[in-house]
């Protein structure tokens, strides 16, 4: 597929003066440029560094109260809506989940539909999706959008027409292989990840070139060195070489084969460093037993080298899975203050219920702290191992296969899911979604058979003994790993969050609400139902010197699965049935974007 | 297929073959396999049912049958679907994708995990359909876990 470069334009980018087209190292220069700028939202983490914090402050702590809802956009889809829209210019990009429509709206033409993407997918796909047909959102750079399909296929379209100029093939659905998350760009690439760990795909980090999508490098979680794009000696793990084989010596056999590892969160990326940041999810299967060692590098951190792909350092947080602990939260990258010393911090709110802080540079592990009380699994995480110290009740290996472990809390979809946090540089502080959800889980023997699911174990869900939220909004002291205020929700919060300049924190809930609150307290400043539940990620712009607040919504994702008809757990004889509420008794499908401002 | 009922025989482990019998439509309700429960614990079959449904449906369908956003509660859909008409949809699969709705029950019929134990899957749904069941990991006949 040949650029039509005439096609690439200025006209849409107002706000930046200088935009040569085409060539690397200026893609670089603009992307950087665009992400301080705060009247835009250029790449769906909000800046390189994840932060997802906006420097305006018209709408502020004062006056948030008098938000109200000033446009809205029915995607036409309906089923589960993560990410968030784009600004670029006066220019809003749409995505929806399968079949993977993109819009371009006219923001200077009441979101008038500039151009409109429909992919033609087999919806054969929609089998192998492991929890409903979600989509995390497309990237910008160089003049063009960037789409992650269902199917596993990464299409370019000119950013000003939406015409395709180029689509590669990242995976192959017949073996589970889809693609839910938001590509990253950087400089002259786009990074992109696999969805698939619940099928046994072998995950990997992937760099396409950004001119024609040529494969630039490949970096698989598991396997051997060549393949993972390690150097025995100079990748460290906790200051040390990793040493040669790091990944197989800890697989029994061929199992890393189909040992999981996807990478289906949010990127981050230091330019200062030339890091880019990600984390693995869970080893396949979920049964333990089955796949005895470490299983490196599933539900690592992982910290690579932006150009060449060769992974500086590791630091693995559940080694040996037993709780599918997916470790693919994003890495929020701020300099912090960490136990009293000024810090190039990385912060993780991993699936497992522990708060990580580690030095971005050299991967040294600083804070391992519980960001929710109920976190049970694990007492702590030794700071000279870096190796979480398990509750053998609540070992599913111990335990065995075919034992039903109890109690265990987080559940599987951890203390948080992808749902991103914020980090506000203005109070230094965390402000994090979570799940506040224990299961009983256990585990038996599979068979891999490619295209089928490799799960094998089964799980109940429901709240902490004694208690009836599923979810808390957190302020979180990475630098100290302390809770600073928590907001008790009625569900999980499955949004992710926005701070802003103006002393505000918003997220929204499954029940549908966008909730502005106060930075510094959690008091509720402003709540509106939106037309569903909410699992997309707030977003904030400027349109003719005025500032939004937009927000898409639309229940389902994994937090449609299991809630949809309450949690249920017959084991403690229905003692509070009261807790089960049905989420289908508050919200319905629905695929909204709902525009907030001030008059 | 759609007069045609496949029957997958249970307790044909391993046999690796899927045995397909043209049956006709409606089977009698006496035909149609059984669940046991003694004082809310109930048979290894109805177990296996419960494991499996874990293995291959609850990323769609919920937890305990009980419905997801997108796809059907269970408990419900089996209190109208005839033995043969489940049989049918696991088999087959079902698709209903049109411009709003994009909903796609996969097709089990070459799915060892899912056509081996096609009875026990089904018996475990119906009992919780029957009501016979409640929520969460049933608890098995003589086991004291
Ligand atoms: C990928 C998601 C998915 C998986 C996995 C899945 N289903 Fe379904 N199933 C659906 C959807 C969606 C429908 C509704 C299809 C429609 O709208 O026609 C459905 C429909 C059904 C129906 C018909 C219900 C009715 O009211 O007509 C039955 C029975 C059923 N599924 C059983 C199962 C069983 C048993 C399994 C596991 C072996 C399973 N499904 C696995 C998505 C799924």
């Amino acid at each position: 597929m040949k650029l039509k470069r005439t096609l690439l334009g200025c006209t849409m980018m107002l706000s930046v003066a200088a935009f040569a087209l085409g060539s690397p190292a200026s893609a670089n220069d603009e992307l950087q440029k665009l992400q301080g700028d705060a009247n835009q939202w250029v790449m769906p983490t909000g800046n390189y560094a994840n932060q997802r914090y906006s420097a305006l402050d018209q709408i502020n702590a004062t006056n948030a109260s008098k938000l109200h809802p000033v446009w809205s956009f029915s995607t036409g889809v309906l089923r589960g809506h993560e990410g968030g829209p784009l600004v670029i210019g006066n220019t809003m990009y749409v995505h929806t989940p399968f079949p993977n429509n993109v819009f371009a709206l006219d923001l200077n033409d009441n979101g008038k539909i500039i151009w409109k993407y429909e992919p033609r997918q087999d919806p054969s796909v929609i089998a192998v999706m492991c929890c409903d047909t979600v989509n995390r959102g497309v990237a910008y750079g160089d003049g063009k959008i960037i789409l992650n399909q269902a199917d596993a296929t990464t299409v370019a379209l000119d950013a000003k027409t939406g015409k395709e100029l180029w689509h590669v093939k990242n995976g192959d659905p017949a073996k589970g292989e889809t693609m839910t998350m938001a590509p990253m760009i950087v400089k002259d690439k786009v990074y992109v990840g696999i969805s698939g760990g619940e099928f046994g795909t072998q995950g990997r980090f992937t760099a396409y070139n950004m001119k024609d999508g040529s494969l630039a490098w490949n970096a698989y979680s598991v396997g051997p060195d060549e393949g993972m794009l390690v150097d025995p000696v100079k990748t460290t793990n906790m200051g040390k070489p990793i040493g040669k084989d790091s990944s197989i010596s800890t697989w029994q056999g061929d199992q890393w084969k189909t040992g999981g590892g996807s990478t289906w969160g949010w990127y981050s990326y230091d330019p200062a460093l030339n890091l880019v940041y990600y984390g693995t999810g869970n080893p396949s299967t979920w049964n333990p037993t089955q796949r005895p060692g470490d299983n490196k590098w599933s539900m690592t951190i992982f910290a690579r080298d932006a150009d060449t792909g060769m992974a500086k350092w590791v630091y693995q947080m559940t080694p040996h899975d037993e709780w599918d602990y997916d470790g693919i939260n994003e890495m929020i990258l701020a300099d912090i203050p960490v136990k009293g010393k000024q810090t190039k911090a990385l912060v993780h709110f991993d699936r497992n219920g522990f708060g990580y802080t580690l030095n971005r540079e050299t991967g040294e592990l600083l804070v391992a702290e519980k960001y929710d009380p109920a976190v049970n699994w694990a007492t702590h995480v030794d700071m000279q191992t870096g190796r979480p110290q398990v509750v053998a009740q609540y070992s599913t290996q111990q335990n065995g296969e075919d034992k039903n472990s109890r109690n265990v809390c987080p559940a599987a979809l951890g203390s948080k899911d992808q749902q991103p946090a914020a980090f506000s540089p203005k109070t230094g502080l965390f402000y994090v979604p979570t799940n506040h959800v224990c299961m009983d889980y256990e585990p038996f023997k599979v068979s891999y058979t490619a295209g089928q699911p490799y799960v094998g174990a089964t799980l109940s869900m429901y709240p902490p003994k004694g208690e009836t939220n599923l979810g808390n909004f957190i302020a979180w002291d990475a630098g100290q790993g302390k809770i600073v205020w928590s907001d008790p929700e009625p569900f999980s919060v499955w949004s992710g969050a926005l701070a802003t300049a103006g002393d505000i924190v918003f997220y929204g809930t499954l029940d549908g609400y966008l909730k502005a609150v106060d930075i510094k307290s959690g008091k509720e400043l402003y709540k509106y139902k939106t037309p569903s539940g909410i699992i997309g990620n707030v977003t904030s712009y400027t349109h003719n010197g005025k500032q939004f607040i937009a927000v898409l919504s639309g229940v389902g994702g994994w937090a449609g699965i299991g809630m949809a008809a309450g949690l249920g757990n017959d084991t403690d004889g229905l003692g509070a049935v009261g807790a089960y509420k049905q989420l289908s008794n508050y919200t319905q499908l629905g695929g909204v974007m709902t525009v907030f401002g001030l008059d | 297929m759609r007069n045609t009922s496949l029957l997958a025989f249970s307790g044909l482990v391993g046999a690796g073959l899927l045995l397909a019998i043209a049956g006709s439509p409606g089977a009698k309700a006496e035909n149609d396999p059984v669940y046991e429960v003694q004082a809310g614990r109930v048979d290894q079959h109805t177990f296996n049912g419960y494991r499996r449904y874990g293995e291959s449906c609850l990323r769609c369908h919920g937890p305990d049958g009980a419905g997801s956003s997108y796809a059907p509660n269970l408990t419900e859909s089996l209190k109208h679907l005839s033995y043969d008409d489940v049989v049918n949809v696991i088999t087959n699969g079902r698709q209903n994708v049109t411009k709003s709705q994009n909903n796609v029950m996969p097709a089990f019929g070459t799915t060892e995990d899912v056509i081996l134990y096609m009875d026990d899957i089904y018996g475990y749904l119906k009992a919780r359909s029957d009501d016979k069941l409640p929520r969460g990991r049933p608890k098995r006949i003589g086991d004291d876990s």
